[in-house]
């Protein structure tokens, strides 16, 4: 199963301002002081192994949208992505780039219909072409609703019913595995504001799951049971962590969000065996992410039993192979 | 859960020790409410010394969380005293140092809360 992240940031899109790139030039210069750098390509391969995370990429960037693979002989016709977020816009490019005109069907998951989880789609590149096929499976009742809202006046000037693709909506049922397109797909009831869906995907003997806008109470233990074994023996959980564990239980509680901390504790007694911290807060550039990053796995190492979760943070752009 | 009451004046030092998780915050919740209603019902401060304490998960955190949420209701306060390592770095993790004062040893935590109680510690 391979993953691809479009889109990891939390609520509303964020951009690197000039500062932030003059600043990442500036320490890159500093780096290359005397390495003998004077083409493009030996600039490149000296960024690759000598300049970190921190002056080489941007956690970014645009809202949820996260598409997966399944198995090792995907139907290349074949599209499942997550979220309609931002990131929507360059998951459409990719789809459109690769199939070359040829026919396509794209199956999407939506955990909810907040703006930020659908506002790629009015500019979602296969929406407008013929020869695309748009599956949009969720649990909500407005979920066909909301798609439409947001194309008419006067929020966007290409009415739905202008689009050129094959659109339908299909509801999902919570707590029921359906089988979509060869893929095992397992929706989930989360806390937030007008209820959002985890969803667990199986194939080819691998799973993942994605659960975003979800808080998780502390004094619920059957409900953190019920997310356990959701998550159990899972190759990958792409989770919600938007808060620290001291904001998410005190002046953010209710806001429908999670933490790190809880989950590397549902990820460790659930045996997952990669968590990838997702839908992170606007607020935290790239420093704060990486540091947050450390944090976790740090926690991982204290808190660890006999075996290792590994940690990574999301960015877009990111590509997972398990 | 024995948290070991000891007063110092005006405030009163609990000291939990072990780990404190899902298994066991349920029965340091129970335990810690009468001092937690006594104590800040006399308008006396308190300090949590976590040096005995082992670990603490995000339940634990909760608890704390209550108390401290409990006292800034009734006007008292609560701070924490010595974490041993692990105890101090999940703090930092969960961002707990920002909703709770932390001071290195009991004594510095006493003297942050009252000098009566500072006073009285120094001639134990």
């Amino acid at each position: 199963m391979r993953v691809r992240f479009w889109g990891t940031r939390g609520s509303i899109p964020v951009a690197l301002t000039w500062r932030d790139v003059r600043d990442r030039l500036a320490r890159a210069l500093v780096k290359a002081n005397g390495h003998d750098l004077d083409t493009v390509e030996k600039a490149c391969a000296f960024a690759g192994r000598h300049l970190g995370f921190e002056l080489t990429h941007t956690f970014g960037g645009h809202t949820s949208c996260v598409e997966f693979e399944p198995g090792t002989a995907p139907d290349p016709d074949q599209y499942y992505v997550c979220d309609m977020g931002s990131g929507a816009r360059a998951f459409g490019e990719h789809v459109v780039a690769r199939q070359s005109g040829r026919p396509a069907t794209i199956n999407v998951f939506m955990s909810h219909l907040h703006w930020d989880h659908i506002m790629g789609f009015p500019f979602f590149g296969p929406a407008y072409l013929r020869e695309a096929r748009i599956r949009i499976h969720g649990c909500h009742e407005a979920l066909e609703h909301a798609f439409r809202l947001q194309q008419d006046p006067p929020c966007f000037p290409v009415p739905f019913s202008q689009l050129a693709a094959r659109i339908e909506f299909v509801r999902l049922t919570p707590g029921v595995t359906h089988d979509i397109a060869g893929v095992k797909v397992t929706p989930k009831l989360q806390l937030h504001s007008g209820d959002s869906f985890g969803f667990r995907f199986a194939a080819g003997g691998r799973s993942f799951v994605y659960t975003t806008d979800s808080e998780h109470k502390l004094d619920e233990p059957a409900a953190a049971e019920s997310f356990v074994s959701f998550f159990r023996d899972a190759d990958l959980v792409v989770f919600d962590a938007m808060y620290s564990l001291a904001d998410a239980i005190s002046v953010k509680a209710d806001w429908g969000h999670s933490s790190n901390i809880i989950g590397v504790e549902l990820c460790q007694l659930a045996r997952a065996k990669r968590l990838a911290l997702y839908h992170h807060e606007p607020a935290n550039d790239d420093t704060a992410i990486e540091r947050i990053l450390q944090e976790t796995r740090r926690l991982e190492e204290l808190t660890r039993a006999d075996r290792k979760l590994e940690v990574i943070a999301a960015y877009d752009g990111l590509e997972m192979e398990f | 859960m024995t948290l070991t009451p000891q007063p110092y004046a005006d405030t009163l030092v609990l000291a939990p020790a072990g780990r404190l998780d899902q298994e066991s915050s349920d029965e340091f919740r129970a335990g810690l409410q009468p001092h937690l209603d006594a104590a800040l019902g006399a308008q006396r401060g308190i300090v949590l010394d976590l040096s005995g304490l082992e670990y603490v998960s995000s339940a634990g955190l909760r608890c704390f969380m209550l108390a401290a949420r409990q006292a800034e209701a009734q006007g008292g306060r609560i701070v924490v005293a010595s974490p041993r390592p692990v105890v101090a770095e999940i703090f930092q993790i969960s961002r707990f140092n920002m909703l709770f004062s932390v001071y290195p040893t009991v004594r510095e935590a006493l003297a942050a809360l009252s000098p009566e109680a500072a006073a009285a510690f120094d001639r134990r």
